[in-house]
């Protein structure tokens, strides 16, 4: 994943609509093909400052009540820097989503507003999402190829949809 | 009127070293030794310089006032990476700090000496010699701090770097924060010591000319032509070093790169 969006050393080369990795810069590509880690960081003091526009309506899709852009960065929970993290990923209007175990932090209920949102702005965008998960059930809610990695070898699945 | 120090005048002053040192060993700052080091290296190059100043002042063959200049310049370079907890790998760490001192104080020491002092010959070593000190002492403190700022909390906050790359920003964006923090840091010093100047402390020169029996103005005058340079000089050699190093801790790809930077040195 981090090969992908290009902040690890790697080898093999990647495209997106014909534009290879290495043509462009490296922050334009990752504008374009954006990754949420695990965890996700946070510098400045409120959540609100991390955003160029903050959506009090796509935070309301994900679970949020008003007010979420005065917060303090310091009293997040994992799960709502997780959720706050997906906005801010999404504002770069990435055409490729690399999510790794994005809900691990989640509860049940935000689990699937995560997914409502990812979906909803996938099919919108379009854009497509490449989704690391442990959960099958939750790869059998959102996906339409999944692929497996067995020692070391990916093998392919077609989901049921 | 000259009151002469005694032995006991100077003991008396490193008793209260010894004791700092002392001190720190006993709540773990772990400066003691570093403390110990510099007290005696200043002791004794303050007497070996002492002595053979009168005949540096005293030539003027250029070859050599260069090579003293050149020396003061490279000793200057590395005691900053001395004082580095982490530094550039190979000569890149020597290379961007007597790099830096090379524009901030040797360039703007000539500067002044071709335009505003115009002594004759112009390399006359009683002004070009204390004035490369003077900027070289200021602005090596300057550049030290700026960059073991800008490295140190780099390597801190490398996750909050890695972010903002994920969210598309620039290297240059990534790290702008950290680098006007490191300014910030290197820029103190001078800029206390102009705002604090008169008011709480009496510049050394400029009270010693006074003292020698200068015009007072006179001396104002030179102190505020040194003080000017100085900030001069650190700003410019700090800006040089953060722009350099923060150019080197990443790789073409705008990715966080470490490796260039040695371990954790204690000294």
């Amino acid at each position: 994943m981090r090969a992908i969006a290009d902040l690890d050393d790697h080898e093999g080369s990647v495209s997106l609509n014909g534009v290879e990795q290495k043509n462009i810069t490296a922050h334009e590509w990752r504008q374009r093909v954006a990754l949420l880690s695990a965890e996700t960081c946070w510098w400045l003091d409120t959540v609100g400052e991390h955003f160029q526009q903050f959506s009090e309506e796509d935070a309301g899709l994900l679970g949020f009540k008003n007010n979420v852009a005065n917060w303090q960065v310091s009293r997040l929970s994992s799960g709502e820097k997780q959720r706050l993290g997906l906005l801010r990923l999404l504002e770069n209007e990435p055409d490729v989503l690399l999510l790794d175990e994005p809900t691990a932090n989640l509860d049940y209920k935000n689990t699937l507003e995560f997914e409502k949102f990812v979906t909803k702005y996938v099919d919108e965008r379009p854009a497509c999402a490449i989704w690391v998960s442990h959960d099958i059930d939750q790869l059998k809610r959102i996906s339409q190829q999944q692929y497996e990695i067995k020692n070391g070898n990916l093998y392919s699945e077609q989901a049921e949809v | 009127m000259f009151i002469k120090l005694t032995t006991f005048d100077l003991s008396l002053a490193a008793v209260l070293v010894v004791l700092l040192g002392v001190l720190s060993a006993y709540m773990k700052l772990g400066i003691s030794r570093q403390l110990y080091v510099a007290a005696i290296r200043t002791t004794i190059q303050l007497l070996l310089i002492g002595l053979v100043l009168k005949t540096i002042f005293e030539t003027t063959q250029p070859i050599f006032i260069m090579l003293v200049c050149m020396v003061m310049i490279s000793v200057a370079g590395w005691e900053i990476l001395s004082r580095q907890k982490r530094k550039l790998k190979g000569w890149w760490g020597f290379g961007v700090s007597t790099g830096s001192l090379f524009v901030s104080s040797f360039l703007i020491t000539l500067l002044c000496l071709f335009t505003v002092i115009q002594a004759d010959p112009w390399y006359h070593p009683q002004y070009a010699v204390p004035l490369l000190g003077m900027l070289l002492g200021n602005t090596m403190t300057g550049i030290a701090l700026g960059m073991d700022r800008l490295t140190q909390t780099a390597w801190q906050q490398r996750p909050v770097i890695e972010q903002r790359l994920m969210l598309g920003e620039s290297s240059d964006q990534a790290i702008s924060d950290i680098r006007s923090d490191a300014m910030r840091a290197g820029m103190i010093p001078i800029i206390n010591s102009m705002a604090a100047a008169g008011l709480v402390s009496l510049p050394g020169m400029m009270t010693g000319q006074i003292l020698a029996g200068a015009e007072p103005v006179e001396a104002v005058k030179y102190q505020i032509l040194i003080m000017f340079m100085i900030s001069a000089g650190t700003g410019f050699g700090v800006i040089s070093v953060l722009w350099l190093i923060s150019k080197r801790l990443f790789d073409d790809r705008e990715r966080l790169c470490f490796k260039r930077l040695l371990k954790q040195s204690a000294d």
